[in-house]
């Protein structure tokens, strides 16, 4: 027992390193995805202290409005362009309708109207798209389909899908270009005056609705990315709903209002996932996917309870 | 006009801190009870009975539960369906190994081992606050869900994987199984909800439920005034897994007969919380006001199209559900973020002073 607990899955690691670089690439895509959801909370989180439970829905809804749109004849690149413009509506509904007769409510509250949300992008979404789980036009937008096997020597090879490196790129991408945007632009130096203090950005004028829509959109947008990745991996369904929920521990992980920390945070949940489940997993009878990332969370909160980029929590009476 | 407290004077400490001291509220309790106890078992058909009053009563009972953890305690919890599960898990467990023994003694006992096992859980609250913990108490839905799954003991090694409630008799009457009457489970399923409804009125009022709502409204404080944090909170822990455990068993023992380990997911999880938000945090009738609307709202829904003479598909119904469902949460977080519970003592507050305005 012992033996197959410390010893066994390491001397499996050395003995079949290909398999093993496999399972770390693995695990290194599932946490790239991971951390695209965890950025838009983030977002959100940074620019409003909002925890949008949302997040996981609005990927799934830019999904299935992209290749909704394109299933009616609509051409891949128009139809990107036209989701777009429904995250922006979006957007702009949730600032209107949803985040502004709520303002300066507690948390949990905030939480909730998010969540409920979530249950009306669910319907909404079913009601126009339908339920069925619909294939990503992958081809269509212009992203690579193939992969590369790479050999080193007699001892095995590893397979690379391109989709997988493409989903990397476009997730270094953004993260650069959100760097940029939040350090270098008027308005993400307005976006991060907000994260620090609602009121003393109001009292410099700055737009605290119009910043909103505008972090809900970006949000958006990160979302229809991950969207777009995540389904041509599988296929786009509501079922990526409880995919989201894995966002939550790689949050508290790298710290609900640190970028870097969502992206270190969806590496450790990725990796340690994926090496679990195939290493130890066996032992208990398999599927420790499901819970393993909320325990290593767990684990890491008791040592650092604000994350591990996270500003520290400061109480006073 | 009615609701006037002119006249009704108190002449001891005792009457002065009793748990209803106004007459009228006495008296609209007695009326409840008495419609819960006489009228709708003497009235109610079949179908109102077990589709909407033991469901209600069901998910009250789980929604006081989680209003002692987030409500009274402060601490908020997304793993609810999960305790509940391990409720019914256990009391499945004790009533077949011990077939002879009172099946509603058994349900209460399995409220003992999931609050053992919340308390467990409970254990990260004393150095984890807030939107955190709510992700540990993820981990406790996830982990216990895939217990239920993985672990063939719990459900007898079943090949369906689901646990069937077996026929059990209490005092020559059928309450459990297939063959029980409505009218059976309806009466258990109450009399368990008003007693440890009661029980919660009192304990939350006393010593305990004040230590609670000092955590709840600033733990540093109440610490330094003398609460010990990891007692209180592990007691919140335990007795609102203990609540949720009774609840759940009471869900597969008299509503639903037969169980898998999805019934007991965190959509489960979601419902009762947003119970217990739209029913205002913190009170009890609140607990019981968020499950009626939570869960007869949608039953109403199911039957409106086809009372005005729509045909709509079943499918296209369940979607607008959601969407009607999600957008009433947020109208209702708009207009009272403290739950119908606040919207009620509102409603009280202007009939006491009618008909003036204050």
């Amino acid at each position: 027992m012992l033996y197959d607990i410390f010893i066994d899955p390491f001397v499996q690691m050395y003995q079949m390193p290909d398999f093993f670089l496999q399972v770390l690439w693995e695990g290194f895509v599932a946490g790239i995805l991971y951390a695209l959801i965890a950025l838009g909370f983030v977002l959100i989180f940074k620019a409003s202290g909002v925890f949008n439970f949302a997040q996981g829905i609005m990927v799934v809804f830019a999904g299935l409005t992209l290749v909704g749109l394109n299933e009616n004849g609509v051409p891949a690149y128009l139809a990107l362009i036209l989701t777009i413009g429904v995250m922006g509506v979006l957007a702009y509904g949730v600032e209107r309708v949803v985040m502004r007769p709520l303002v300066n409510q507690p948390d949990i509250i905030l939480l909730m109207a998010t969540i409920g949300l979530t249950y009306f992008l669910i319907g909404f979404g079913e009601f126009v798209f339908g339920g069925e789980p619909k294939q990503m036009i992958t081809e269509q937008l212009g992203l690579p389909t193939g992969s590369t096997a790479f050999e080193f020597g007699d001892r095995g090879l590893v397979i690379l899908q391109h989709i997988d490196i493409a989903a990397a790129v476009i997730a270094i991408l953004m993260v650069a270009a959100l760097a940029i945007f939040f350090n270098k632009t008027r308005i993400g130096r307005a976006l991060r005056a907000v994260a620090d203090d609602h009121q003393a950005a109001l009292s410099v004028g700055i737009s605290l609705n119009q910043i909103w829509a505008i972090v809900w959109f970006a949000a958006g947008l990160v979302a229809l990315a991950t969207g777009i990745m995540w389904g041509a991996r599988s296929d786009v369904s509501f079922a990526l709903e409880i995919v989201a929920f894995k966002a939550l521990p790689v949050l508290i992980l790298g710290g609900f209002t640190s970028i870097p920390g969502a992206i270190v945070g969806g590496l450790i949940i990725g990796f340690g996932e994926k090496i679990g489940e195939l290493y130890w997993g066996g032992l208990v009878g398999g599927g420790i996917e499901s819970w393993l990332a909320y325990i290593i969370a767990l684990i890491f909160l008791l040592f650092r309870p604000q994350g591990l980029f996270g500003e520290r929590i400061i109480e006073r009476i | 006009m009615f609701y006037r407290e002119a006249g009704q004077f108190k002449t001891s400490y005792k009457s002065d801190q009793a748990l209803m001291p106004i007459l009228q509220d006495r008296m609209g309790l007695a009326a409840i009870l008495m419609i819960a106890f006489v009228l709708i078992p003497a009235f109610a058909n079949d179908f109102f009975l077990t589709s909407i009053m033991i469901p209600f009563l069901v998910f009250s009972l789980a929604a006081i539960g989680l209003n002692v953890l987030t409500g009274y305690c402060g601490q908020l919890s997304l793993g609810t369906g999960a305790f509940m599960g391990v409720g019914a898990y256990a009391a499945y467990k004790l009533t077949t190994i011990f077939p002879d023994a009172n099946v509603i003694l058994m349900v209460l006992v399995s409220g003992v081992f999931s609050a053992a096992i919340g308390a467990v859980f409970g254990l990260p609250s004393l150095r984890i606050k807030g939107l955190y913990l709510a992700v540990t108490t993820l981990a406790a839905q996830f982990f216990l869900e895939w217990c239920f799954i993985r672990i063939p003991w719990l459900y007898n090694y079943n090949a369906s994987g689901a646990i069937e409630i077996p026929r059990r008799e209490v005092f020559g009457v059928i309450v459990t199984g297939a063959e029980a009457t409505p009218i059976a489970r309806y009466f258990v399923v109450l009399g368990i909800t008003v007693l440890i409804a009661f029980l919660m009125a009192n304990v939350l009022r006393g010593r305990i439920g004040r230590s609670w709502m000092m955590i709840r409204d600033m733990d540093i404080a109440a610490e330094l005034m003398g609460i010990r944090p990891l007692q209180t909170k592990l007691l919140a822990f335990a007795v609102s897994s203990f609540i949720c455990g009774v609840a759940g068993a009471m869900m597969v023992f008299f509503w639903l007969n037969a169980a898998e380990p999805s019934s007991y997911s965190i959509r489960l999880s979601f419902q009762i919380l947003f119970m217990v938000i739209l029913g205002g945090l913190g009170s009890l009738s609140g607990a019981f006001m968020g499950a009626a609307f939570i869960w007869i709202l949608p039953v109403i829904l199911k039957f409106v199209p086809g009372i005005l003479g729509f045909d709509i598909a079943a499918e296209t119904v369940e979607h607008a559900t959601f969407m009607i469902i999600g957008a009433l949460i947020i109208f209702f977080l708009i207009v009272e973020p403290h739950g119908f519970a606040r919207l009620w003592q509102i409603a009280k507050q202007k009939l006491r002073v009618w008909p003036f305005p204050y």
